[in-house]
């Protein structure tokens, strides 16, 4: 009896550490109780490894001889890739975060995968069940693997370019049904006597470069709704893996996630009037559509302290930030800029759009992180309806999501998608870099309409230059 | 391990499908990025699979095999739980006095 001891604490432990991860995931979805939730998560997954320690009470005939030199190896393994992923993820710049999401989620597909490998080399999943879910896993976490280290080297700008050639997609398609058509033969293997180990790394290996290929031509603003694609294939691969371990908490935790990230990923591509097919399939900004929109209007440069003393006499004020702002690290600049008018009593407001940044809610983040507090920030369906009644819209580092060519222009690359109503506002004023185009590579018109002016130069230094002006204006006014 | 095999695996996988799809479905757009990181971090439960096959190595290949599972799960989950603790811990809110000195120069105040 005594020897089911650590079986059954086992049991215990991670059904309580799966519990714990479901509820802090749930508490994630309010800003007052998120920061609660992920350290109950926490708890939950420290208990889940410590627990998974318990194993070596488990572990029967061939693997005996090789327990203490395992018990290190695996101590090692958890100290070394635990800690170096820990050093990085409290280092890294918040405008990096996509990235770092990316790499974090190609390591989890990877440990999905390794672990179907050593199922697998080792022949230890048999049945055509077990072995059919061993290999999907396989597939997906490989795939994930790969496209989020592609996917991480987009985003870090070492690879530049999207990798785009002609009959690109039906090359994929071929690279993956062979995979599966090969992962299908080495069952039909299986049942007939064995599987080649040749066979099995092939499989691996085509695995891999189908991810690479998937993710290669996808670029620009796609790039987070890919991210959040292989954050669910993740997840699906683990609770696949668990279902081979026999493992009811990785089998809950990686469908939770993988059902979760599904819904984000089609939240996100909804906001971007993107279907996730087109984001996989249709190429981003490839073809150039259509000549060029005639504009009408003439671009009206202003200066920085015309437009802040304005912004200081005015009663509401809605700041659309973009990525800009966060390029030219200027968030903090602004929110010094914002609490000076909010000492005049100017009510100052923020406007997200779902797609600022370069991941869905990274805006907030980078806001948070200035110090704005988040029931000042408002997204777009709470806000844009306020904009006809609002006296002054800044914008800062945004351009696609406030053109109005989104609702009217049938040839634009951006039809369709939900835009700010910033040209609804009495007074525009636009901070930027100069007069180039957007990401989309578009004319924005709303620069060119009778009300909107402006200020070109970078960032920060605009807002300095605003904050100089209304604090001279207090001074002259004592 | 419990054995979970058969039917019962898949009802675990509809039932915790579900629950994955309302829970998401409920967090508003501000906090979006730190769930991605969030359910990034979940995943790294993936972690326990490679303990469990490391410690069952029997061979060489076994061994290497899982000691990169462990490492890579190890990673995901660490990293995972750093970045989204960092990112929830920036979210105040002005409406109720924060109950720690506050980093940031109030003009107001001035």
């Amino acid at each position: 009896m005594l020897h089911h001891v650590p079986d059954f604490l086992t049991a215990i432990i991670d059904l309580a550490a799966a519990f714990l991860l479901l509820f802090g995931l749930h508490r994630m979805s309010s800003p007052v109780t998120a920061a609660a939730g992920i350290v109950v998560a926490g708890f939950g997954m420290l208990a889940a490894i410590l627990a998974s320690f318990l194993g070596i009470f488990d572990v029967s005939g061939t693997g005996r001889h090789l327990l203490f030199e395992n018990i290190g190896l695996a101590v090692l393994a958890i100290a070394l890739g635990g800690g170096i992923a820990w050093y990085a993820g409290r280092k890294v710049a918040m405008t990096a975060m996509p990235q770092m999401v990316a790499i974090y989620n190609g390591m989890g597909g990877g440990a999905a995968g390794a672990i179907a490998a050593v199922e697998l080399f080792g022949a230890h999943a048999s049945g055509a069940t077990a072995l059919t879910v061993t290999l999907l896993g396989a597939l997906i976490g490989a795939i994930s693997f790969s496209g989020s280290l592609i996917a991480w080297s987009k985003l870090q700008e070492v690879l530049k370019e999207p990798l785009r050639f002609p009959g690109q997609h039906v090359v994929n398609l071929i690279a993956f049904v062979v995979t599966a058509l090969l992962g299908i033969y080495l069952i039909v293997l299986a049942a007939h006597g064995g599987m080649p180990q040749s066979l099995i790394v092939l499989f691996f290996g085509l695995a891999v470069v189908t991810g690479i290929m998937i993710t290669l031509p996808i670029g620009g603003a796609d790039m987070p709704v890919i991210i959040s694609i292989y954050n669910a294939l993740t997840g699906l691969a683990v609770g696949l893996e668990g279902y081979v371990l026999g493992n009811p908490a990785l089998m809950i935790a990686g469908m939770v996630v993988g059902a979760a990230g599904l819904m984000l990923t089609l939240m996100m591509a909804k906001a971007m009037n993107r279907s996730v097919a087109n984001v996989f399939f249709a190429n981003y900004g490839a073809a150039p559509k259509g000549p060029a929109t005639k504009m009408v209007g003439s671009l009206k440069p202003t200066e920085a302290s015309d437009a802040a003393v304005f912004m200081r006499y005015a009663k509401t004020v809605i700041v659309v930030p973009g990525y800009g702002l966060a390029a030219a690290q200027a968030q903090q600049k602004l929110w010094e800029f914002v609490q000076l008018l909010q000492s005049y009593k100017v009510n100052v407001k923020f406007a997200i759009h779902p797609v600022a940044g370069r991941m869905p809610g990274q805006m907030d983040v980078l806001l948070a992180e200035a110090g704005v507090p988040y029931n000042l920030i408002f997204q777009l369906d709470q806000i844009n309806d306020v904009f006809a009644t609002t006296d002054v819209a800044l914008v800062i580092g945004a351009n696609d999501v406030v053109n109005p060519a989104a609702r009217t222009d049938k040839a634009s690359p951006i039809f369709g998608m939900p835009i700010l109503n910033v040209d609804k506002t009495k007074q525009i004023y636009v901070i930027k870099r100069g007069t180039g185009k957007g990401y989309s590579g578009i004319q924005n018109e709303l620069f060119y309409e009778k009300n909107c002016n402006m200020v070109y130069g970078d960032a920060a230094a605009v807002l300095t230059k605003m904050i100089e002006a209304v604090r001279g204006l207090g001074k002259a006014a004592a | 391990m419990i054995g979970v095999g058969g039917f019962v695996g898949l009802y675990i996988f509809m039932l915790a499908a579900f629950a994955g799809w309302i829970i998401i479905g409920r967090v508003p757009a501000i906090l979006h990025t730190p769930l991605m990181s969030g359910s990034n971090f979940v995943h790294g439960i993936v972690v326990i699979g490679g303990v469990y096959v490391l410690l069952n190595a029997s061979t060489r290949t076994e061994q290497i095999i899982g000691f990169i599972a462990v490492l890579l799960g190890a990673g995901n989950a660490a990293g995972g739980f750093a970045v989204t603790d960092r990112m929830l811990a920036m979210f105040k809110t002005s409406d109720a006095p924060a109950p720690h000195p506050k980093r940031h120069h109030h003009i107001k105040e001035a």
